[in-house]
């Protein structure tokens, strides 16, 4: 039990824990003091000054944000002398900030537009800056736009590049009126060693780091008739995407999605859920396969342990971090990069669809699934197997723009084939569910039962917790896998890239000896990716989880392996798991980037 | 993957591969190469395992930590009010007129970059300027010219 | 004219008796020694004027792996010039100072913080700490000092910055609390004094504190080493009394036509003519112009200075040298220059200075550090007592 500590904030009485801020004990009698540089997941910075408060024998004013509270202490959040000093300040963020609101990509969600709202910043403020310093946008990046006339210089996305995913491919760079969020030697975003997760945009205030969007290109090939255009959906977006039409966090929105895509006009609504599905079994195998190579045949080569290969963003990082450890990367496509070499190829066939014509599109809460789909090695199908990649809340804006009323769209279902999920897939939007899912078949398959856990919830791989270990003893298993009688199959799960890094390093010096893990590159996986709805927080992101996992147990199938449609692909097309067409569709290779 | 240059490998064995050691190897990188170039940051980052960008970031901050080549000798003239109020703008005429070069720029033989700077602590004695390390005071045009020579003279006897 | 201020010798006197008085000292226990200290009202001669004895008894009562002693020589304050002086003529008495604060605090380990101006010291500097470590070896005091060279950054004079610097950052500012004493360099517990500080205390310790308290006025006890340059006849460095106004300082340096005295550097505050006799130099609780703080920095103009051209030198000087980071300070000082050469030109009417001020303000009471929070000292003294100069 902390001590307690007294004090009174606009005259009202608050008691809260040492060491709490201003901030925060003004936010639990409700009191909202406006915050620019201040974000939940990240150190405190003090930069913005938009948070300062007057306490009471102090002359100067206080950031809210970065002192903690004293015994005594009175705070005042709204005096003459706080309203005069914020107000200047907004507009010195205004001079200094391209705010060509209505032209912007943000517009109606940026924190500084509506600071200038809040305040009734006039025509009358200061000197404005952005002429004066020749300013660029750099557009290069498949997956992040960085424009430097709308930053404000708060540094959530320093920050954010460096607490959560220990990359620091932004830096603060220069001083005093110079002083800009830069990459090194100020290249374009491409160039260095961002992994385009889009964390950053997603804590940026302003429009100064958004996604490339893709919408006007998806609208494009919809209104071309001679084209066929496919839409996959991933796991995550379906319990987040109401959050930007006007829902709370946490809501299930997967039938009125789907209906509102097949409104949008898509040819086909297919769901990731199903390649999800198909990564588990080609994953599966291959862990059993490299177990089998470990443990049996006593093979040098083999790599343990198996990492998972879903996220774009862990991937780039492997690539650019541990680049002599790509081989513990499983070589099993992300389901995104899975369904589009099968829609231009199994699927086009199925519906006599010339794959020339087909315009393959997803929809990902995710900012790296962009440069994935990109990528020279996802040619598969002899086209790019994904064209456009759409995030959460492009889709969103594309149903605002469809007329769409989101709340009273009637429930839809998916289009069959590929289409077909079980509640395994859907859990891959969270932290810890692709290990889930890979347990509950892997298990099946190695002993014939089903994962010992009640309701095939597998709760300790469940949860926020940076990293998370689980193992799981095989028992009496079915005489090919006889080799792991005994064996004590040990997992983990890390999730946002600095804690990837951690359990990486502990793997590379020898301190861990896990078999399989799953790394995201967000903070609590895809549910809080970088193209997800705006705001993201801890508890926004619990929301999410519990939708995801509402989802699974909601769901008659729960275990990818039992996936008709997968049964089905699998006798037409694949023929087996890891067989020749699943390494020349589904499997893919990796390249060892720069560190620096 | 690309050798680490000897010359940060020394420093960072010299003062150690923490990040402490950084502005003692960037000022000591800069001061043997009159550049602290792209490629010797990627090398320092690799040495103490930061990112480049933060020691890109770093070395922006410090206004001795020069990231475009310059001359052998940087001449940096203080344009602080009391050095301005004693004519600094007089011995920066005279020495553009000497080097022929402008603020900003390095001479064509690559021996001189004439720079502005800011206090020095000599406004007793302004104005003033500093020639890499050493310092310079109650300049006159003549006595720039004298300085300038020697810097020169001093240069061609080596050469020689 | 006549010389009336008087002329002090503690600080510069060539005292080589560094050995003598570090033996007498470390005899003594922690608790004499602080009480000294506090009892001879010795204040930072940095310019932020914190007791130095509460200092060490604060940063000697912090729990902590690894404490620091630091000296601060990154003087960059524009008109300051004292502790270059003193670091060459008597670096033996700061540095007797940093041991005796290591052995009062518990640390083995001391910076001086050099700017990157001052380089050409280093030879000689180094050679002295290396005599110097061999009288500490003698007298059995495990203390290592090492010099910490800046690479031109004005901000990092302010605390927190210098220690980031020191981490290999950025020389930007931190929040505050936690303060040096509690977590500084690396976190530890440190003490950080200006250069003439630690000359000080070594006086202190050497003539007791009563010598010291002496001199100078109630709040501002001993004597202080001043940097005058600007329109006088007489530029350099001088240790005088604590407590003189400023119509006596003018009497003594002077060229006879002073307009206005820049008390404190860029940072500090311009007095005119007319309020001299008015201005006693030391240290405040408030800082309203009657009594005015200084790290030394005393810069004279006359009457052929344009004091608009002054306030503009100041300007440019902290929009390069800000650090940046936050709000009021990076993008006010930008608008101050813009904004009198807005007036200057024409382009803004003169109400527009009533804005400016009022944006000083909003600075001088938001800002992160010390930088941003006194633009506002020379931006409002100047435009408040030489306004037509900024219009015309």
């Amino acid at each position: 039990m902390k001590e307690q500590v007294n004090l009174k904030i606009d005259n009202l009485s608050v008691s809260v824990d040492e060491g709490t801020t201003i901030l925060e004990a003004a936010k639990k009698i409700n009191i909202r003091i406006p915050t620019l540089c201040h974000h939940e997941d990240l150190c405190v910075a003090g930069n913005c000054r938009v948070c300062v408060v007057e306490q009471a024998g102090l002359d100067r004013l206080q950031p809210a944000c970065a002192n903690p509270v004293s015994e005594g202490m009175e705070i005042f959040t709204n005096s003459l002398k706080v309203r005069n000093s914020r107000k200047q300040i907004i507009e010195l963020l205004i001079a200094e900030h391209r705010a060509e609101c209505t032209t912007c990509y943000k517009n109606g969600k940026c924190e500084l537009q509506s600071l200038t709202n809040e305040y009734i910043v006039g025509e009358n403020g200061f000197i404005p800056l952005v002429p004066l310093k020749g300013y660029t946008v750099d557009e290069f990046s498949p997956s992040i736009i960085k424009d430097d006339s709308k930053c404000i210089r708060c540094q959530r996305c320093v920050r954010t590049c460096d607490q959560i995913q220990s990359i620091s491919a932004l830096t603060v760079a220069h001083k005093g009126g110079e002083m800009k969020v830069s990459t090194f030697f100020e290249k374009p975003i491409y160039e260095v060693v961002c992994t385009n997760c889009g964390q950053c945009v997603n804590r940026c205030p302003t429009g100064a780091l958004t996604e490339k969007v893709y919408i006007n290109e998806v609208w494009d090939a919809l209104y071309n008739p001679e084209k066929f255009v496919v839409v996959q959906t991933a796991p995550a977006v379906r319990i987040a995407l109401g959050e930007a039409l006007d829902m709370k966090p946490g809501e299930i929105v997967t039938g009125k999605m789907v209906a509102a895509l097949r409104r949008i006009g898509f040819n086909a609504v297919l769901d990731t859920d199903f390649s999800a599905d198909l990564t588990i079994i080609e994953e599966g195998n291959e862990l059993l396969h490299r177990l089998k190579r470990a443990l049996k045949d006593k093979d040098p080569d083999v790599k343990i342990p198996m990492t998972t290969s879903c996220s774009p963003g862990w991937i780039k990082f492997i690539e650019h971090t541990f680049p002599d450890m790509l081989e513990n990367l499983s070589t099993a496509k992300s389901p995104q990069q899975m369904f589009g070499a099968l829609a231009k190829t199994f699927y086009a066939q199925k519906m006599g669809v010339d794959p020339a014509n087909m315009v393959s599109v997803s929809v990902m809460p995710c900012t790296a699934k962009k440069f994935e789909a990109n990528r020279p090695e996802m040619r598969a199908s002899g086209y790019q197997d994904v064209d456009y990649v759409v995030t959460t809340r492009e889709l969103a804006l594309m149903v605002k723009q469809a007329g769409i009323d989101f709340g009273s769209l009637p429930d839809d279902d998916y289009d069959s084939i590929m289409g077909e999920s079980s509640g395994a897939a859907v859990i891959f939007g969270a932290t810890g569910g692709v290990m889930e899912a890979a347990l509950r078949t892997v298990y099946e398959v190695v002993t014939g039962r089903e994962v010992p856990f009640d309701g095939l919830n597998i709760t300790p791989v469940r949860g926020m917790e940076n990293v998370r270990e689980a193992s799981i003893k095989i028992e009496d298993p079915v005489p090919e896998w006889d080799f792991l009688d005994g064996v004590e199959v040990k997992t983990c799960v890390a999730h946002g890239l600095s804690n990837a890094k951690k359990v990486m390093e502990a793997v590379k010096s020898g301190k861990a000896d896990y078999h399989f893990i799953e790394i995201m590159a967000c903070p609590g996986g895809c549910l809080g990716g970088g193209g997800q709805p705006l705001p993201t927080s801890p508890e926004i992101r619990k929301k999410r989880s519990e939708a995801i996992y509402r989802e699974d147990s909601g769901k008659k199938i729960r275990k990818s392996h039992e996936n008709p449609e997968i049964v089905q692909i699998y006798e037409e097309f694949l023929h087996e798991p890891l067989g020749h067409k699943s390494h020349e569709l589904l499997h893919t290779n990796y390249v060892a980037r720069q560190r620096y | 993957m690309l050798q680490t240059n000897e010359t940060i490998k020394k420093l960072a064995d010299k003062f150690g591969r923490k990040e402490e050691s950084l502005l003692p190897i960037l000022e000591n990188v800069y001061e043997q190469k009159h550049i602290i170039s792209e490629d010797d940051m990627v090398d320092i980052a690799r040495e103490l395992d930061i990112s480049a960008a933060k020691v890109y970031g770093t070395a922006t901050f410090y206004s001795f930590l020069e990231t475009k080549k310059c001359g052998k000798y940087v001449i940096r003239i203080c344009k602080t009010i009391t050095c301005m109020m004693h004519g600094k703008n007089q011995i920066i005429k005279e020495l553009e007129e000497l080097l022929k070069v402008n603020l900003g720029e390095t001479t064509p033989d690559g021996l001189f970059t004439l720079k502005e700077t800011n206090c020095l602590g000599q406004c007793h004695k302004g104005p003033a300027m500093l020639i890499n390390d050493a310092p310079f005071t109650e300049l006159t045009p003549g006595k720039v010219r004298d300085i300038v020579n020697k810097y020169r003279q001093e240069e061609k006897q080596v050469a020689s | 004219m006549n010389k009336s201020l008087k002329r002090l010798d503690l600080i510069f006197k060539n005292e080589h008796d560094a050995d003598v008085i570090l033996e007498k000292s470390l005899k003594r226990s922690n608790e004499e020694l602080i009480e000294d200290l506090i009892s001879s009202g010795l204040k930072g001669r940095g310019g932020a004027g914190f007791p130095t004895g509460l200092k060490w008894k604060l940063s000697a009562e912090a729990t902590g792996k690894e404490k620091y002693v630091i000296c601060n020589a990154d003087e960059g304050e524009p008109g300051t010039f004292k502790d270059r002086e003193i670091l060459s003529s008597v670096p033996h008495k700061v540095m007797a100072g940093m041991a005796i604060c290591a052995r009062i605090i518990g640390s083995q380990k001391g910076y001086i913080y050099l700017r990157g101006e001052y380089k050409f010291l280093v030879p000689q500097l180094n050679k002295t700490i290396d005599e110097f470590h061999e009288l500490l070896d003698k007298l059995n005091l495990d203390f290592r000092i090492e010099i910490f060279l800046g690479c031109g950054a004005y901000i990092c004079g302010e605390e927190t910055s210098l220690f980031e610097s020191m981490e290999g950052h950025r020389g930007e500012p931190r929040n505050k609390p936690p303060f040096p004493t509690d977590a500084g360099y690396k976190g530890g517990p440190t003490v950080i004094n200006n250069v003439e500080t630690l000359a000080h205390t070594y006086s202190i310790f050497k003539y007791g504190p009563e010598k010291f308290k002496d001199l100078g006025v109630k709040d501002s006890r001993g004597s202080k080493v001043f940097s005058v340059s600007g329109d006088t006849p007489t530029p350099g460095i001088y240790e005088l009394e604590f407590g003189m106004t400023l119509q006596k300082f003018v009497d003594d340096f002077g060229d006879g036509d002073a307009k206005a005295v820049q008390v404190g550097g860029a940072a500090g505050f311009c007095v005119p003519r007319k309020k001299f006799d008015k201005t006693v130099i030391g240290y405040k609780g408030k800082l309203t112009g009657v009594s005015l703080p200084t790290g030394g920095s005393m810069m004279i103009f006359n009457s052929s200075r344009s004091m608009y051209n002054v306030l503009h030198n100041y300007l440019d000087f902290f929009v390069e040298e800000s650090c940046g980071q936050c709000t009021p300070c990076r993008v006010g000082t930008q608008q101050l220059l813009l904004g009198i050469e807005a007036v200057k030109r024409g382009d803004k009417s003169s109400l527009y200075l009533e804005q400016l001020l009022s944006l000083a303000e909003t600075m001088r009471i938001t800002a992160k550090c010390g930088l941003g929070q006194s633009v506002a000292n020379s931006f409002s003294s100047i435009v408040e007592n030489f306004r037509e100069e900024m219009i015309y």
